[in-house]
């Protein structure tokens, strides 16, 4: 099978951000717009034909879903065995991050038609979207870790600049620069961690690194231990710092929240549906080798990481106010349920259950969560605020609105029939059969996720009536359009045979089950808990806010402290304040700076200053009288004819 | 070879010339007086080697010949200076050396 036309996939993108950019002030913003969603239309359909012939056409081979290349390309040669390539791999997990991308994209391109119209930078916006759909489509057809180290970064570029897209707003300004220097802080240690693996792993190539029948020779090759750990196992650990960065996973986490002060279009893009998903990307697929190396330890760091992000962002989202924010936290823990199935999977078979829920809830969360933000969008559109106490009863007027937004958030709450019904129940399985801790943890996560969600829902759309100045009134089709599809695929992408599809060895779980039949193989006692906690925390939420009522007041004060620590996000933005400020700057840096200033510059500039002391002092001589420079010349001559008579 | 005049005398004769030169050269304020002094320095030079060519090795030319260079380059310097110095007293309106310092640290 030729597949050499996916590489129009990249090159749309950099070709339409190369066009935009470069002349952005002769495009007619109405035109640029369009150029956009042509150019997602083409890179999408590309995208679909290739998952169609992938998954449908190819034939398997030993059962298995075979890899290809799109195009291969060798960069840069270190030796016989360490080279860099440019390609494009194809495998189940990037062909489907590849459908997630150019969908969401599509669906953000078709939407900011409506949501940035009358914007200045209106066509830079639409170049910087370009960039950022190059940049991740790169990340996810990336055959080896420098490629995909390159277009992480690109990324993270692009995510710098649409963050700050306001830039007038110095909360914006500062949210950019917050989440640079955070995903590149974390990025050091994915540096170090490809360096280490080039380096005992001889390889950076994906298919050389996972191929299971080369681990033993890598352990050969690498017998260093590190505190009890293989070498190999601290490169990943670091690789999964990088991951987590980007992810949004506790500790570093915090660029995430302010990362709202971006346009809506691109908290749907970038901050809920692809980028921060790069980390469990990352992790599935480097996953043979997270498995292996001393028994699956760094897939333990993912888990536990994962579950505590999870649980952690869930009960901070049950007190934010501002609806982007709680919109935000429900992503980290999210993307900690992804972590923490990758973490609790394992590679063959039906044990590679968590593998393929996590790539699952990775598909059907992207469809949800950039619904939930395009809605959001929506809404904050019409009201022009982002806090909840500027909503309420919202149902009459956006109709369209109402129902999506409905629909995504049942979705994600995993209502039974839902995408998230069955991707979550997967992950619930996992975590029941590999990690009981765990397991209770996401279970309690599932209700936390549905009060949550359902608090926003009757705080957006029902709750208290407003009086409000302009009646907000339902957005123009071309954002009614994307939230439509968006619904339609938070419910229809349930039924995808993922079992079959996307799994760590390739091979189908179930067997061959065919399209929407996943109704038969779902794990019905386990779903049937699952649904209770859910359907418990709508309930909760529907009692306490549909209509106005005291409960919250109440609650909140009961919980007192606990409440404040919450709403103030545990104040983890406080401790890094503290140790960047109060420990780094001040203890370690401030006496850095001391040193160079006063003894490497003191030095430098002390030889400096004692050559013009001695200048100045001789510069006389220098007097510009000719007749001076004459006596002294004639009185040498004497001088030396003297010496020369008298004394040789 | 001049009758009863030895080469020593003559010798005296260029040494007073020469410091004389000098003298005028470390002295003067005047560019053109200064110009002078130099003549004289180069004179002195010029009489230098037509008597030690004269009494030293009377059967070659070369002392001679050398002189007629000296004259003729000196000839040409002082155009030079001369012009050097018109165009200086065009410039401050005048040609004395203290006028000419600026060139300094």
């Amino acid at each position: 099978m030729d597949f050499s036309y996916t590489i129009f996939i990249l090159i749309i993108p950099i070709a339409m951000f190369l066009l935009l950019g470069f002349f952005y002030n002769k495009i007619k913003p109405a035109i640029s717009g369009w150029i956009g969603v042509a150019g997602l239309t083409a890179v999408a359909g590309m995208s679909y034909y290739t998952a169609y012939q992938y998954f449908f056409n190819i034939p398997k081979v030993d059962g298995k879903f075979q890899t290809f290349f799109g195009f291969k390309m060798n960069w840069m040669n270190f030796t016989d065995t360490l080279r860099i390539d440019m390609g494009i791999l194809l495998d189940p997990i990037s062909i489907m991050m590849m459908v997630v991308v150019s969908t969401i994209s599509l669906m953000v391109h078709i939407y900011s038609r409506g949501y940035m119209h009358g914007d200045r930078g209106y066509t830079k916006f639409f170049a910087f979207l370009a960039l950022f759909t190059f940049s991740m489509m790169g990340l996810v057809v990336a055959t080896n870790l420098f490629q995909i180290y390159i277009f992480w970064e690109l990324v993270g570029v692009s995510s710098f600049l649409l963050i700050g897209y306001y830039y007038e707003k110095p909360s914006a300004v500062a949210a950019a620069k917050k989440a640079f220097i955070v995903t590149r802080f974390a990025d050091l240690g994915f540096l170090i961690g490809i360096l280490l693996m080039g380096y005992y792993g001889g390889s950076y190539d994906f298919m050389e690194l996972n191929n299971p029948e080369g681990f033993n020779t890598i352990l050969e090759n690498a017998p260093q231990k590190f505190m009890g750990i293989s070498v190999i196992t601290t490169a990943l650990v670091l690789m999964f710092m990088g991951g987590a960065g980007k992810s949004a996973m506790f500790p570093l986490h915090i660029w995430l929240p302010d990362a709202m002060e971006g346009p809506t279009p691109v908290s749907a893009l970038i901050h809920a549906a692809t980028m921060v998903v790069a980390g469990v990307y990352l992790v599935a697929r480097m996953f043979p080798m997270f498995h292996f190396f001393d028994d699956g330890f760094a897939l333990h760091v993912v888990a536990w990481v994962g579950a505590i992000s999870s649980l952690f962002a869930a009960i901070i989202a049950l007190t934010q106010t501002d609806i982007k924010r709680v919109l935000a936290f429900s992503t980290m823990s999210q993307i900690g349920y992804m972590m923490l199935a990758l973490g609790v999977s394992k590679y063959d078979g039906h044990e590679g259950l968590g593998y393929m829920a996590s790539m699952w809830h990775l598909f059907t969360h992207a469809m949800f969560k950039a619904l939930l933000f395009l809605a959001a969008g929506s809404v904050i559109h019409a009201v022009h605020s982002n806090y909840l106490k500027d909503m309420g009863g919202l149902r009459k007027y956006m109709p369209i609105t109402n129902i999506t937004f409905l629909i995504a958030a049942l979705s994600i709450s995993g209502f039974p029939l839902t995408a998230g019904f069955f991707s979550k129940d997967e992950i619930l399985v996992a975590a029941f059969e590999h990690n009981k801790p765990i397991y209770f943890i996401t279970l309690f996560i599932a209700g936390l996720t549905a009060f949550y969600m359902f608090r926003l829902y009757f705080g957006i759309f029902w709750g208290k009536k407003k009086d409000y100045e302009h009646a907000p009134h339902e957005s123009p089709w071309s954002m009614t359009i994307p939230l439509m599809f968006l619904a339609f695929m938070s419910i229809a992408s349930g039924y995808l045979p993922f079992s079959e599809w996307v799994t760590a060895d390739h091979e189908a779980i179930h067997g061959h089950i065919g399209l929407f039949s996943n109704l038969g193989v779902i794990h019905w006692d386990m779903a049937a808990i699952a649904i209770v906690t859910g359907l418990l925390g709508i309930a909760i939420a529907w009692f306490f806010y549909k209509k106005p009522t005291d409960y919250p007041a109440k609650i909140s004060a009961a919980f007192g402290r606990f409440y404040k620590w919450t709403y103030n996000k545990f104040y983890i933005d406080e401790v890094y304040m503290f140790i960047t400020h109060k420990i780094i700057f001040k203890r370690i840096s401030t006496p850095f700076a001391w040193f160079d200033k006063k003894v490497v510059d003191g030095t430098m500039e002390g030889i400096g200053n004692r050559t013009v002391d001695f200048s100045k002092l001789i510069k006389g001589v220098q007097s510009g009288k000719v007749q001076d420079y004459a006596f002294a010349f004639v009185g040498g001559v004497f001088v030396l004819v003297l010496i020369v008579l008298y004394m040789l | 070879m001049i009758e009863n005049v030895s080469i020593y005398e003559l010798l005296t004769l260029t040494t007073i010339l020469f410091f004389i030169g000098l003298y005028g050269f470390l002295t003067r304020k005047n560019l053109i007086t200064m110009l002078m002094a130099i003549e004289l320095l180069l004179n002195t030079s010029v009489i230098n080697f037509v008597v030690i060519n004269k009494y030293l090795y009377p059967d070659v030319l070369q002392g001679v010949y050398f002189s007629i260079f000296i004259i003729a380059v000196a000839a040409a310097e002082t155009a030079l200076a001369i012009s050097i110095i018109i165009n200086l007293y065009r410039l401050r309106t005048s040609v004395d050396i203290t006028e000419t310092e600026t060139m300094k640290y």
